[in-house]
């Protein structure tokens, strides 16, 4: 019988997960590791080494091949269809090409995840206009996404991201198109919300920056993962 | 039920922008197709209210000179109207004046004195008691026998012949509602998934935030409700003129018979909520293709 729940402690959950795209080799394999609730940590490798995929399978864009992932305690293999639009709104992404609505102002991309979740309007012009000054970007409110230098659609991606207050945050490549000073602040604005309870998980090639921050890493290799 | 703001683009779409010039024929079509059924039905209505419960004895003019003849065919008259007065289901038998039988032939023969020299056949026209059961085809055959040329008309054969042809016309009407409200809802639907592959990324990106397929299928099921009553609307603007102009068209005809060529009440009102259902129809198809197409997705 097919296992309903897990570690509740975890937020994160993977069993001897295994991924293959159609009938190619597997791009992930035997990947076990956990993500306790509040940690911090990077997941790191080559280019094309899987960090994506596995931040795809935790936001629940596609299912393994094999292995079992469960998220906030739950088998997501037994989550039902209907439930998982609640769970994915647990959890904040930042993808790595933004993944902006080119036709909805800062704010109404920033504001999404309220909005899908049901929040009021006066909830969205009192939370959103102040996380947008917070990341600096208080004068683009109302700007279009292709009006926005890289480093400012990448802000805009990650207010959206933590706007719902997520308990899992992802965040694929956060830094690739800023320059070391921002992507430091960016570091500490994802350590702050550590701080304040939501465990993060950043993909990243950025050596220097993982070894300034000092937090566990998940290292792919040949789509293996080696625990530092 | 509605809210105005949009997170899909789906005010710029080019899949979607023709709805309006294919729900406005549709729902012209609908309408004409609907207010003829209205229009024969309320007209057999009255018919079939003016002559249920009445039978017309038919008899025919007697032969011989002018004013034997007359006192001939009024002696035959006075003969049925006794067999009629007898009969049981019989509640009134009264005998059509000349001036009423040349007033029925006026529109036709027009209003001459020459029909006045006619020998017209003598018509009475009988009323039957509701209540009771009359055998039509005894009393026909009894008629037949005592009175020299006469004859009994029942309406209701006739009659029943031309309901037969309305219900059959109704059947047609709602054959071709319902034959266009699926080309309507065919076109919603594959409106709907071209919309879809447009803004797929949108799609997903909503997805993937967690909004639920209803989040999702409400943006598209009222956009294309508001392009179909946008359309609606045009259609029955089309709709109306031909409307009125048939009813006033069949109002000036002289004869009386078609001047029942006007849509009932609740014609009116059926044309009128068209552009609603066709809005609700396109409404209600966008937001199952959403939901459907989306069940494909993880």
């Amino acid at each position: 019988m097919r296992r309903e729940t897990a570690d509740t402690a975890n937020v994160v959950q993977f069993d001897s997960v295994g991924v293959r795209y159609e009938h190619g080799p597997e791009i992930l394999q035997d990947i076990d590791f956990s993500l306790p609730a509040g940690s911090f940590h990077f997941v790191t490798g080559a280019s094309g080494a899987g960090k994506s995929s596995i931040l795809r399978l935790i936001y629940l864009a596609q299912r393994p091949n094999r292995g079992r992932i469960a998220l906030f305690g739950r088998d997501v293999g037994a989550v039902r269809r209907y439930e998982m639009p609640a769970l994915r709104r647990r959890i904040g992404v930042v993808f790595q090409d933004f993944r902006l609505l080119d036709h909805l102002s800062t704010l109404d991309n920033v504001a999404l995840p309220l909005r899908v979740a049901g929040a009021s309007e006066d909830d969205v012009r009192k939370f959103v206009p102040d996380l947008l000054n917070w990341v600096g970007l208080a004068d683009h409110l109302h700007a279009k996404p292709p009006t926005l230098s890289g480093g400012q659609k990448q802000r805009v991606a990650i207010a959206r991201a933590v706007i719902g207050r997520p308990e899992l945050l992802l965040a694929d490549e956060p830094t690739g198109n800023v320059d070391d000073q921002i992507a430091v602040r960016l570091m500490y604005l994802f350590e702050e919300l550590n701080k304040l309870g939501t465990t993060v998980l950043i993909a990243t090639h950025n050596e220097n920056l993982v070894s300034r921050l000092r937090h566990p890493r998940l290292r792919l290799e040949h789509g293996r993962l080696r625990q530092d | 039920m509605f809210s105005r703001r949009s997170d899909l683009p789906l005010k710029d779409d080019a899949a979607t922008r023709f709805l309006p010039w294919l729900v406005a024929p549709m729902v012209f079509l609908c309408s004409i197709a609907l207010a003829g059924a209205f229009i024969i039905s309320a007209l057999l209505g009255r018919w079939d209210r003016d002559v249920s419960g009445t039978l017309t004895v038919e008899i025919a003019a007697a032969p011989g000179e002018a004013g034997e003849s007359a006192e001939q065919t009024r002696i035959r008259v006075e003969q049925a109207l006794r067999i009629l007065a007898g009969t049981p289901g019989v509640a009134d038998a009264r005998a059509l004046t000349q001036e009423q039988l040349v007033g029925l032939l006026a529109p036709w023969l027009g209003n001459s004195d020459l029909l006045k020299e006619l020998p017209l056949p003598a018509m009475i026209d009988v009323t039957l008691r509701p209540d009771r059961q009359i055998d039509v085809g005894a009393l026909a055959e009894q008629l037949s026998q005592a009175v020299p040329g006469a004859s009994l008309d029942d309406h209701r054969v006739w009659l029943s012949k031309l309901i037969d042809l309305s219900r059959n016309i109704e059947r047609l009407a709602v054959g071709i509602v319902v034959l266009i409200g699926g080309v309507t809802s065919a076109t919603v639907f594959y409106a709907t998934r071209s919309g879809m592959a447009v803004h797929h990324d949108v799609i997903e990106v909503l997805h993937l935030i967690g909004a639920p397929d209803a989040y999702i299928a409400r943006q598209f099921a009222e956009r294309a409700f508001a392009l179909g009553l946008k359309g609606g609307i045009a259609g029955l603007g089309l709709t109306l003129p031909v409307l009125i102009a048939i009813g006033l068209g069949a109002r000036s005809l002289q004869g009386g018979f078609l001047a029942d060529l006007s849509l009932p009440f609740s014609g009116w009102a059926a044309v009128v909520a068209l552009p609603a259902v066709a809005a609700l129809l396109a409404m209600l198809t966008a937001r199952v293709t959403v939901h459907r197409t989306l069940a494909r997705m993880l």
